[in-house]
């Protein structure tokens, strides 16, 4: 019975904890009134996923001290998920960088060194010597080429986590500047495979409708989509509509049962890649049924295929590549309503049912909803179907049904792409910053697209290179294979992110050819392969402006300072600038063609043009309560940065279908859905009465129907209902790994985790990933709930918790594992499979096998 | 002493003397034998939890000697024993489920390794423990009542779907978002305490408690009638014949469901035209109101 001094001592505090963790009843308020005082609030979107709820900010001291979600916001009415709910605390992280960092062996880079502080002045003079080399070597490469054929050795990869200007400042440097259109971002992960869809289908990107579907429609189908974690404020309005809407259903597809299931009228667990069958069989059930809409078709609809057996996007030498026919192929070709209805006829309830796995009479039910003309529908979709080897067939097999029974563009009524990221519209599809575009759907393929940026940016004609660039899949392979010398990530953990790290982005990363430059507020897994190391402003440290899913375009204004040296992507982007004299960057004949810039900064040529330092900065940001706001790059530059580059940028879309407001109106408004006209905005697009646009395209048309005016040039308006089969997907479970497996997130953490993962309360809650798996399989390959298994693919392993009873219920044959962890990189299972057409990665569907570890 | 009574080195001093004595009096306490103080800290303080298995308190208390081989075996290390000075009998195991609490191993060696049975022997399958309840006490301050989409304990539950269930209810606040609420079911949890642990506030709005603590008592004169009709599987009392009713056409009445049913569109009153589908109705109603 001897008794410790530290056993005393911990026993007591151990009492002591009791004692205030105790049962005393609620208090009420907890909040003392003087706390309070001194509080300057003001209100930004939330840092995480694209539903863009509103916060209000408490600051005091120079410190973010309280947060609450914005009672004025019409998106979250004051309220936030449990990540919204500690939006402060991810700011202010132990281990926040906060000099740069770069990896030194005695005083000088080396790849193989460790990292040390060093200035900024320092990491720029290395940055600028690898990236010119790199200029220079694509320059030598690209001689005598015209400009459509012109590549480059320098990359980045950004993100729909940027704010707009950091996007567009981006996308200027590289694509001008630099003359690379090696930028892409981490929305090609995200949504690029619903950008294909919209373009093919409308001619334009972006969702038609908005979150007030969520009140107005009959029913909700979910394809792909665990709304109730990943966009959870939206899951609490179609919950509540739900419970209160007499006749309300809600139908649930996934490939095992998620928490959706949960409020689920019809719930269905579909055989990955079947989606693909399962919609093909409405269409047809539609048109057997003789349910279409007829006059909606014959005015507003085309009929076409696309190319078959298109391959995996994978790498050429690839046997899979190899016997695809029509590898990468897209190009439309029309038919007729009766060739289309011939195409889907195979596509029976029996055929879908088997194929699918998934009772007939849960099919007939779904198939049901979407052809009775007297419910409205709304569908979503996120990742599901969007990582998906077949991600823009999906996406149009989607438009297909909605087309035929002309239920779109109305409340309640519509196809709805919900993205991922807070910004995924806003800043990736909306600026451009992909491999392929340029703002406000212009892409570099064009020349006519081309002059245009090149006229808003007063370039020389030629300055934009004409092919598209590595996007995001084919960067880590060319950073493999050496043909990228200078690699810049921004604003996201691509290493973490990136599918098959093992062969693909980690022998990438660590290339000795390559330098490579990580923007991050923390130690990331891709922080860790990084050469330099550039300590980052986060969210509410600088202004900013994200668009969500609703084409809801927000802005917030510098609450706080960002710790030690830590600047925003802005202030890098646009510093890094000054160190390129044009003729750096540029070769002669280009320079020629603008003497006026012999001489200068690509800062002083990109930044300094007479439209983005247009506004004068006062030293201080004013609101209308007469608190005072600090814009740090603002006072570093001289000017206004953020107004100046959001108008330059929005001069590209105003009329031009995606018009936003004057600059000041979103720093008054709690976000405004573009195109915003004459300062009304848009709820529902390509609908007369809704969308100015549609009487200026269609001054003849009838009133409150449909224009399609994306496609008013191509086919006069009409919307392309687009047949494409059912076919496997890259990889499939086999008797050496009899498993799918499902990568995904969880309601707690965000993404790869860098941020709530630094919050000890949520990393409380969901601790590390685990691999959610069917109790029979658990009991099949000999492993146990609780306990430790080895997950294996062709590609790699890893180990974590098996997990039986959680939140994901897979069937047998499939386990899900959550990406967030960087302890267990489930991206070294993961195949790099892509869909050719949008070269997004399937994320959901690989094999792998599994045993105890 | 009186001199430096005001210099805050003297209460020090008078403190460290309190504390020596106190001590003391324990050490004393323990010559004249463990079970009289046992005995009269038998009041279990709200946040010790005993093992799985336990027998009711005052059983446990008598059954249980004190010596320490659940707390050894315990895989997590998350039992303790309660030493001198806490407010519950020296030398008997408990976990305190903020900070630690049971993982609920399938094989119990908690329970296996009790010599006394003091930890019940008969349970052999872990989601029958019942070591204290869950629950959810303090609804002002639990993110979940207020709307937002927290549902961490729901999350972690290991009797998944059963011990805490969400009920979703309408939020009248902000008229279109839907509340989650957390409903902790007696018959399914086993006090784990997962939750409290889990719990994201900087003091848990769900705390496990002693079960005699948690639970309230119906009045013994009282039954629920659906659960015991449930129960008998049969209603107690015949139920009624038919029941017929005078209506209009095309309306329907369901009893024991929906009541008033009108047919024609989903269900829904036949509204598309302001007139009724008899004509009599129109005659008459325009009679009535003297037009």
């Amino acid at each position: 019975m001897s008794l410790t001094r530290r056993d005393f001592i911990k026993s007591n505090a151990i009492a002591v904890a009791a004692a205030t963790a105790g049962v005393t009843l609620p208090a009420g308020k907890t909040a003392l009134a003087g706390e309070d005082d001194g509080i300057r609030w003001d209100k930004a979107p939330c840092r995480f996923c694209g539903t863009g709820c509103s916060v209000l900010v408490g600051v005091k001291d120079g410190r973010i001290v309280a947060s609450q979600g914005d009672p004025d916001a019409p998106v979250n009415k004051g309220l936030n998920c449990i990540k919204g709910y500690f939006l402060p605390k991810i700011m202010y992280g132990r281990d926040r960088l906060t000099k740069p960092l770069l990896r030194k062996k005695n005083g000088k880079f080396d790849k193989n060194g460790d990292f040390e502080e060093v200035s900024w002045d320092e990491a720029f003079d290395i940055m600028a010597e690898k990236c010119k080399a790199a200029l220079k070597k694509s320059w030598e490469e690209n001689k005598g080429k015209p400009v459509t054929k012109i590549t480059s050795r320098v990359a980045m990869f950004g993100s729909g986590q940027w704010t707009v200007w950091e996007g567009y400042a981006a996308a200027k440097l590289m694509k001008a500047g630099f003359r690379s259109n090696n930028i892409d971002p981490n929305a090609r992960h995200c949504m690029a495979s619903a950008v294909g869809g919209f373009i093919r289908g409308f001619g334009i990107d972006e969702p038609m409708g908005c979150y007030d579907d969520l009140e107005h429609a009959d029913v909700f189908v979910l394809w792909g989509s665990n709304m109730a974690e990943m966009h959870p404020i939206l899951w609490s309005r179609l919950t509540d509509t739900r419970l209160t809407k007499p006749g309300c259903e809600v139908h649930v597809l996934s490939t095992y049962r998620n928490r959706c299931f949960e409020l689920a009228d019809n719930g269905m667990v579909f055989t990955p890649q079947t989606d693909l069958a399962i919609l093909n069989f409405i269409a047809n059930y539609i048109i057997q049924n003789k349910a279409y809409n007829k006059e909606f078709i014959e005015k507003h609809v085309q009929f076409n295929k696309t190319p078959t057996d298109i391959g995996y996007g994978l790498r050429a030498s690839d046997p899979r590549e190899k016997k695809a026919k029509n590898r990468m192929k897209g190009k439309l070709t029309k038919i007729t309503f009766e060739e289309y209805a011939k195409s889907v006829e195979p596509y029976t309830l029996e055929y879908a049912s088997k194929l699918s796995g998934v009772p007939k009479e849960k099919l007939l039910r779904l198939a049901k909803v979407y052809a009775d003309p007297n419910k409205k529908v709304t569908s979503f979709w996120t990742m599901g179907f969007n990582q998906h080897t077949r991600g823009v067939w999906v996406n149009g097999l989607m438009y297909n049904v909605h087309l035929l029974m002309g239920k779109i563009s109305a409340p309640g009524n519509g196809p709805f792409s919900l993205t991922g990221q807070p910004s995924a519209c806003g800043t990736a599809r909306e600026v451009g910053t992909f491999s392929h575009r340029l703002p406000a759907d212009l892409v570099v393929k064009k020349k006519a697209h081309r002059d245009i940026a090149e006229k808003i940016w007063k370039l020389p004609e030629g300055t934009v290179p004409g092919k598209p660039g590595y996007h995001a899949v084919l960067m880590m392979r060319k950073l493999h294979d050496g043909a990228i010398d200078f690699y810049w990530q921004m604003c996201n953990n691509q290493l973490q992110a990136g599918a098959n790290m093992n062969n693909e982005s980690y022998p990438g990363y660590r290339n000795p050819k390559a330098f490579v430059v990580v923007s991050d507020p923390y130690p990331t897994v891709s922080a860790q392969a990084a050469d330099l190391i550039l300590p980052t402003a986060m969210w509410t440290e600088k202004e900013g402006a994200y668009g969500n899913a609703e084409r809801r375009t927000q802005f917030w204004r510098q609450q706080v300072k960002a710790p030690g040296e830590a600047r925003s992507d802005l202030w890098q982007i646009m510093e890094f600038a000054k160190r390129f004299k044009v003729e750096e960057a540029w070769p002669p004949e280009l320079v020629a063609k603008a003497p006026e810039y012999k001489g200068k900064t690509l800062y002083e040529v990109l930044f300094e043009n007479g439209n983005v330092n247009k506004f004068p900065f006062e030293g201080k940001i004013r609101d209308d309560r007469g608190n005072e706001y600090d814009n740090d790059e603002s006072a570093h530059f001289g000017f206004y940065v953020q107004k100046g580059l959001f108008e330059e940028y929005a001069s590209f879309g105003r009329g031009h279908g995606h018009d936003l407001a004057p600059f000041e109106m979103y720093h008054k408004a709690r976000g405004l859905r573009w195109p915003v006209v004459n300062g009304k905005e848009t709820l529902y697009r390509f609908r007369e009465g809704y969308d100015p646009y549609v009487a200026k395209f269609n001054p003849n048309g009838d009133k409150g129907d449909v224009y399609f005016y994306g496609n008013h040039k191509k086919n006069g308006g009409k919307a392309n209902i687009i047949f494409a089969p059912y076919e496997p997907p890259a990889e499939s479970p086999d008797e050496e790994y009899p498993l799918w497996l499902c990568t995904g997130r969880i309601l707690e953490h965000w993404h790869s985790g860098s941020m709530t993962r630094r919050v000890p309360e949520l990393y409380r809650a969901f601790p590390d990933a685990v691999v959610f798996m069917n109790k029979k399989d658990a009991r099949k390959y000999r492993v146990r709930n609780g306990r430790y298994a080895k997950i294996q693919s062709r590609r790699g392993e890893i180990i974590c918790k098996v997990e039986t009873r959680g939140r994901n219920q897979p069937p047998e044959g499939l386990v899900f594992i959550p990406w967030f962890d960087a302890g267990r990189l489930v991206n070294k299972l993961t195949l790099d499979a892509t869909d050719p057409l949008s070269k997004e990665t399937d994320y959901k569907k690989c094999a792998v096998k599994i045993t105890r570890a | 002493m009186a001199e430096s009574n005001d210099k805050p080195k003297s209460a020090s001093r008078r403190q460290f003397l309190s504390t020596t004595l106190k001590t003391a009096a324990s050490v004393s306490l323990m010559g004249v034998g463990l079970g009289f103080y046992a005995q009269r800290a038998n009041a279990l303080p709200p946040m010790a939890i005993r093992p799985p298995g336990a027998l009711p308190e005052k059983d446990f208390l008598g059954a249980c000697i004190r010596c320490g081989l659940c707390v050894r075996d315990c895989p997590p290390k998350i039992l303790s024993l309660a030493q001198l000075g806490d407010d519950l009998p020296t030398g008997s195991p408990y976990f305190i489920a903020r900070t630690s609490p049971c993982i609920m191993c399938e094989d119990i060696p908690c329970v296996k390794a009790c010599p006394t049975n003091a930890l019940d022997h008969s349970l052999t399958d872990i989601t029958q423990a019942r070591m204290g309840l869950a629950v959810v006490v303090d609804h002002e301050n639990c993110i979940a009542f207020q709307g937002l989409r927290c549902e961490v304990c729901f999350n972690i539950c290991p009797i998944r779907g059963d011990a805490i269930t969400l009920e979703y209810r309408h939020n009248p606040r902000s008229g279109k978002h839907a509340l989650f609420i957390p409903v902790v079911h007696s018959d399914a949890c086993t006090g784990c305490g997962m939750c409290e642990k889990a719990c994201i506030l900087d003091k848990a709005a769900i705390k496990v408690f002693p079960i005699q603590m948690a639970k309230g008592e119906l009045g013994h004169h009282y039954r629920f009638g659906w659960k015991e009709k449930a129960r008998a599987k049969h209603a107690l009392v015949t139920p009624d014949p038919k029941h017929r009713y005078n209506l209009p056409e095309g309306v329907k009445y369901d009893l024991q469901g929906k009541g008033l049913i009108f047919e024609g569109k989903q269900g829904a009153a036949p509204n598309d035209t302001p007139f009724s589908s008899n004509p009599l109705d129109t005659l008459n109603h325009n009679r009535r109101s003297g037009d």
